[in-house]
């Protein structure tokens, strides 16, 4: 589904990311770990393109994202992103959130979008909060409605970029139940996450970055119990 | 005891008189001469005027503030963010009654009434100025919303007009009012230009009427009276949008 050839990212002459070569099939779920700074939310961004790499090919579905001639925003229609910010829309009630972007851009009808976005509501127990402005609801509530807007444009991999790491502990669980209700629907998802539990269970590939390349790559069982590098089993050693 | 009594009553007759001589005097000038006309004539003016530049500014200064919010990643604009710059940098160089001049006497030589002409020069003026605060108010939403809204799918103008704008409007409307507040008052030039707006008619009937008091006192009444109300009505707006956050 999306295939990244030889990735790479300098910002204004510093190496983030220094060729990475990654294969995300349908259904995955890749969760990727890494000390801060590896480049992980950078990998993730250039995915969908929100960070313009400096080379390398990003090939989703068939077309290469780094040509010019690739309108990239209907390829973003695909590609749904939750942020470690939330970055829903303050201006907006939670529906209007959730349909402004499946309305305009002519994918649904403003009725078909909001039966579709009550149904998700509904889903992840929030329908009675589809009139509410983001700042009446909790961080955990804010996430989740943000994870279920890029559900409704009904992309075919999502993008999570620490989805959990601006939330109160007690919020955590909340997100990551979403998540995983996600994950056993078939949902193809990468993961960027401190979360080593929800790596663990829920992923069947898990990538660990360090130092702009991809250092390990392999199950969940591979990475946590036999880790190769010492980069890795550094990293595990105080994570975990 | 007396004494009191009459000072009061030749007070008030004295006050009295005062107030008599004085309302003639305003009859005189205003009203009998039917010159009182020349005043809401000079308003109107006035009015158009203001509204007319401000709607100007508002488009130019939009265009130029999102060529150049757009311009920071975007290789291709720069050219045009370039040319926007020239334009801001040379309009807010130029004296505005410098700037109407050059309009009036230049650039449009052949428009038969001032109004117009007074229009377009408070607008290209105001949009230089505009240009800036709306800028300003578009980099003070969150860059994550731009992003939320391009993950969508949505276009860069499409999540500029429904997700930053309105976002924006917040923080640009009451600069927007301000420079509505000054523009207001800066048309009172138009007269180097044979406009008669509230300035010059209120000048023309103390020509004519020699009573410079009256005439120069109600002219800056009306445009204090005029601020007022427009510091008041942005007042209101700005706590209504605070509410709604």
């Amino acid at each position: 589904m999306i295939k990244v050839v030889n990735l790479q990212k300098s910002f204004k002459g510093t190496e983030v990311l220094k060729g990475m070569n990654v294969e995300i099939n349908k259904g995955d779920v890749v969760c990727v770990i890494g000390p801060s700074g590896a480049g992980k939310s950078t990998f993730l961004r250039c995915l969908n393109m929100l960070e313009k790499p400096t080379g390398g090919h990003i090939i989703f579905e068939g077309d290469d994202l780094m040509d010019r001639r690739v309108n990239l925003d209907v390829h973003r229609q695909k590609m749904g992103m939750v942020f470690q910010q939330f970055n829903l829309f303050p201006h907006m009630t939670v529906l209007e959130n959730m349909t402004c972007a499946p309305v305009m851009l002519k994918k649904k009808t403003k009725e078909e979008a909001e039966k579709k976005a009550m149904e998700l509501l509904g889903r992840i127990g929030l329908a009675d909060r589809a009139g509410s402005y983001p700042r009446q609801l909790s961080g955990g509530q804010k996430q989740r409605v943000a994870i279920v807007r890029a559900l409704c444009m009904e992309p075919d991999v999502m993008l999570f970029d620490e989805p959990t790491s601006a939330l109160d502990p007690e919020m955590v669980g909340e997100v990551l139940d979403v998540m995983k209700k996600l994950a056993a629907e078939g949902m193809t998802m990468v993961v960027v996450t401190h979360e080593m539990g929800f790596a663990r269970e829920v992923s069947n590939r898990v990538l660990f970055l360090a130092d702009g390349i991809i250092m390990e790559e392999g199950s969940p069982e591979q990475i946590f119990e036999h880790p190769q590098t010492e980069r890795l089993k550094n990293f595990l050693a105080k994570v975990l | 005891m007396a004494d009191i009594i009459s000072f009061f009553e030749t007070g008030f007759a004295n006050v009295g008189q005062f107030f008599e001589r004085w309302f003639a005097k305003l009859y005189e000038t205003f009203i009998a001469t039917n010159m009182y006309t020349m005043i809401f004539d000079g308003l109107r003016n006035t009015l158009i005027i203001t509204l007319g530049a401000l709607a100007i500014g508002v488009l130019i200064g939009t265009v130029i503030a999102v060529v150049k919010y757009f311009a920071e990643d975007v290789r291709a604009l720069r050219p045009l963010a370039a040319i926007c710059n020239v334009y801001v940098t040379v309009i807010r160089g130029i004296p505005m009654t410098v700037l109407l001049l050059i309009f009036y006497y230049i650039i449009m030589k052949a428009a038969k009434d001032g109004v117009p002409v007074a229009i377009v020069a408070f607008g290209v003026n105001s949009g230089a100025y505009m240009a800036e605060l709306i800028r300003s108010g578009l980099n003070a939403v969150d860059v994550g919303q731009m992003e939320a809204g391009r993950s969508l799918g949505l276009s860069k103008l499409q999540t500029m007009r429904k997700i930053i704008m309105p976002q924006a409007v917040r923080y640009i409307l009451p600069a927007i009012g301000n420079e509505m507040i000054a523009l207001l008052k800066e048309t009172s030039v138009a007269g180097y230009v044979a406009i008669v707006d509230l300035t010059r008619a209120l000048n023309l009937i103390r020509n004519n009427t020699f009573d410079a008091i009256n005439t120069l006192g109600l002219c800056a009444l009306i445009y204090l009276a005029l601020t007022m109300l427009l510091t008041g009505l942005l007042g209101r707006m700005e706590r209504r949008m605070a509410g709604n956050d």
